[in-house]
């Protein structure tokens, strides 16, 4: 017998779309967060190695 | 500690979990319960994950670590950020298409049940006896060194963190998350301050000089521990398992108004963890400096311990070896002064900088000769190391009072922070995948599944206590368990690959395939500890097991028997 998942007294989440708009100020695609993000990480990564060359 | 310490302490600690378990008493919603509340937004939900991984370890040992061992530990979060992408663009919003409770029912909506119950199984094992450690671990510190009873921390503390998560369930951990993560946050900052205002000039080149500030290696060597490799692409997977699979984080950003705010909490530790971490270890990078210019820097930091020793019948050994290294830190103190005034001459640079690190060394060997002495008379201090004494040591003996109690609440906030989210989790997957598996008719009644899971968490509560306190009696568990969670992740993580990305393989082959996976990367760790010179480090562990399952599962897959049509 398959399985009921939830309880029906629970109120189902309405649908959603994947590509809700991020609603940051300057994005408007969930791609441009992430290669925000990504282009920080690598920033970050830099100046960690910067640090690590000043002061080795 | 004096009286406004207690205060602050109490205040900070019992005050935000008796606010927490106040404002969500009422709790009855099975989703609310599990969930949290389905107003929360993304600030809540990026500060309820960031707390939840931040446990005690981090803000007592890591500075610690950094202390003795330079700041490359960072590199293990390199992988962090792109794994986060990867959760917020694949997993998070397959999980609430699906409004899933956990992880897990996932797995047995899109294989199988036992696919799911392997999933559950795995997690509750070993975040069920990583709960356990996560109270012991700072309780053990704490009790040394201020002299509590070491049951009585463990209880204490497991209780309080029982009380508010049993009230109001996720919303109660989302809630009290926040505030101890202000505390948190408070807290560092002011000892950071405290820190900077006593130390010398030239702090930072005098760290690195003496090996403290190497942040990024970019050796390819896989034996070396910590590498920008090894962070990027094992950080990477530890970060996936971790973010997408485990249920601990997965219930912090499952919930909230909508998909944007789940995205926005985790992109916010994706920009913040690296830099949080930084500003801890450099905190330990800095701490050493202090510690080098100090007349009585201790030979070893866990001072209770020593102390004890000096005035024991072996007083007089332990006396020698702590004179001895007085001796040789007052040499280090002037070669450290010699070469910083000297740093900026290439041609007295070079000699100064040899016998600044002669120094060290010699330094270094009689702390080493004290660790061996001080485990020989007392075993007890093995559970522990000297490192994680260092931060509590500054804390103790440098603060200002208010600010003692204040940093001692965020040793306990981060616990109960931690703790509260692991019982949340153990509680839905008991709940959810375990007990309305085998109770299906009882999914329909939501205020029975509200009371079931308020007694499961309870129950890993208490499984937690008794399960720290006889680890206070265990040599060695700790390290044993810490080894069977990390080895635990990586064909976890590949089940949920094949789910994601691979539509084709059914659970039968995901499910034998983990099994094999998993035993191809504990197979791969105990060679690793029986011919020690190819021991690899053990971030490789996660691709490598990730890798075997999808491969496995595709093998197992294309052998299978078609249906005919």
């Amino acid at each position: 017998m398959p399985l009921p998942n939830k309880p029906s007294l629970t109120t189902p989440p309405p649908p959603e779309s994947d590509d809700d708009a991020p609603g940051v100020p300057g994005f408007r695609t969930w791609r441009g967060v992430y290669l925000f993000v990504f282009a920080t990480f690598v920033l970050v990564v830099l100046a960690l190695t910067l640090f690590s060359r000043v002061y080795a | 500690m004096n009286v406004l310490d207690w205060l602050v302490l109490i205040g900070a600690v019992v005050g935000i979990a008796a606010y927490g378990a106040w404002r969500t008493r009422h709790t009855d919603s099975l989703n609310t319960y599990l969930k949290g509340n389905s107003t929360t937004k993304w600030g809540t939900i990026g500060l309820s994950v960031m707390a939840t991984q931040a446990s005690t370890i981090t803000y007592l040992s890591l500075p610690g670590q950094a202390t003795e061992n330079g700041i490359a530990f960072i590199q293990n979060y390199f992988g962090l950020p792109l794994a986060l992408i990867v959760v917020c663009a694949v997993f998070l919003p397959i999980y609430r298409k699906l409004g899933v409770y956990t992880a897990y029912e996932y797995l047995g909506q899109r294989f199988d049940r036992k696919t799911r119950l392997l999933g559950a199984g795995l997690f509750v094992l070993q975040r069920g006896l990583q709960a356990g450690i996560t109270i012991y671990a700072p309780a053990i510190i704490l009790s040394t060194v201020l002299g509590w009873r070491l049951d009585l921390t463990i209880i204490c503390t497991g209780l309080l963190a029982i009380v508010y998560t049993v009230t109001g369930g996720s919303a109660a951990v989302n809630l009290t998350q926040k505030w101890q993560m202000g505390v948190i946050f408070g807290g560092m900052l002011t000892a950071f301050v405290v820190l900077l205002t006593k130390l010398p000039p030239d702090s930072l080149p005098i760290a690195g000089a003496l090996g403290k500030l190497q942040a990024v290696d970019y050796n390819p060597d896989l034996k070396v521990r910590y590498t920008v490799w090894s962070g990027i692409l094992g950080g990477f997977f530890l970060s996936l398992s971790y973010f997408g699979t485990d249920q601990s984080q997965v219930q912090r950003y499952i919930g909230g108004a909508r998909l944007r705010e789940g995205r926005l909490g985790l992109m916010f530790n994706a920009l913040l963890k690296i830099p949080m971490q930084f500003f801890i270890v450099i905190l330990g990078a800095l701490l050493f400096v202090f510690y080098q210019f100090q007349p009585h820097t201790p030979v070893l930091y866990n001072q209770t311990q020593w102390h004890r020793q000096i005035d024991g019948p072996q007083g007089a050994a332990f006396r020698a070896i702590e004179e001895k290294h007085a001796a040789l830190h007052t040499v280090k103190r002037e070669k450290i002064r010699a070469w910083a005034a000297v740093r900026q001459d290439p041609s007295l640079e070079g000699a100064a900088r040899a016998e600044m690190l002669a120094a060290q060394k010699a330094a270094d060997s009689v702390r080493a000769e004290a660790r061996v002495a001080l485990q020989a008379a007392d075993p007890t201090t093995k559970k522990t190391k000297d490192s994680d004494y260092v931060f509590i040591n500054f804390i103790l003996t440098q603060l200002p009072h208010g600010a003692i109690g204040l940093l001692l609440a965020v040793m306990f906030a981060s616990a109960l922070s931690s703790k509260a989210g692991e019982l949340n989790a153990l509680a839905t997957t008991s709940t959810i995948d375990l007990w309305r598996t085998f109770r299906p008719l009882a999914a329909h009644d939501e205020a029975r599944n509200v009371r079931v899971a308020k007694w499961f968490t309870a129950l890993w509560g208490f499984f937690a206590i008794a399960f720290a306190l006889f680890v206070s009696f265990a040599e060695n568990l700790i390290e044993a368990l810490n080894i069977v969670a990390s080895i635990f992740y990586p064909a976890l993580l590949g089940v949920f690959v094949v789910a994601f990305f691979l539509k084709h393989v059914k659970g039968t082959a995901v499910f034998w395939a983990a099994v094999a996976s998993q035993t191809v990367v504990i197979v791969i760790f105990f060679l690793g500890k029986a011919y020690p010179a190819h021991e690899i480090g053990y971030l490789w562990l996660n691709p490598i097991g990730c890798f075997a399952c999808v491969l496995f599962a595709m093998i197992l897959q294309a052998l299978q028997p078609r249906p005919s049509s």
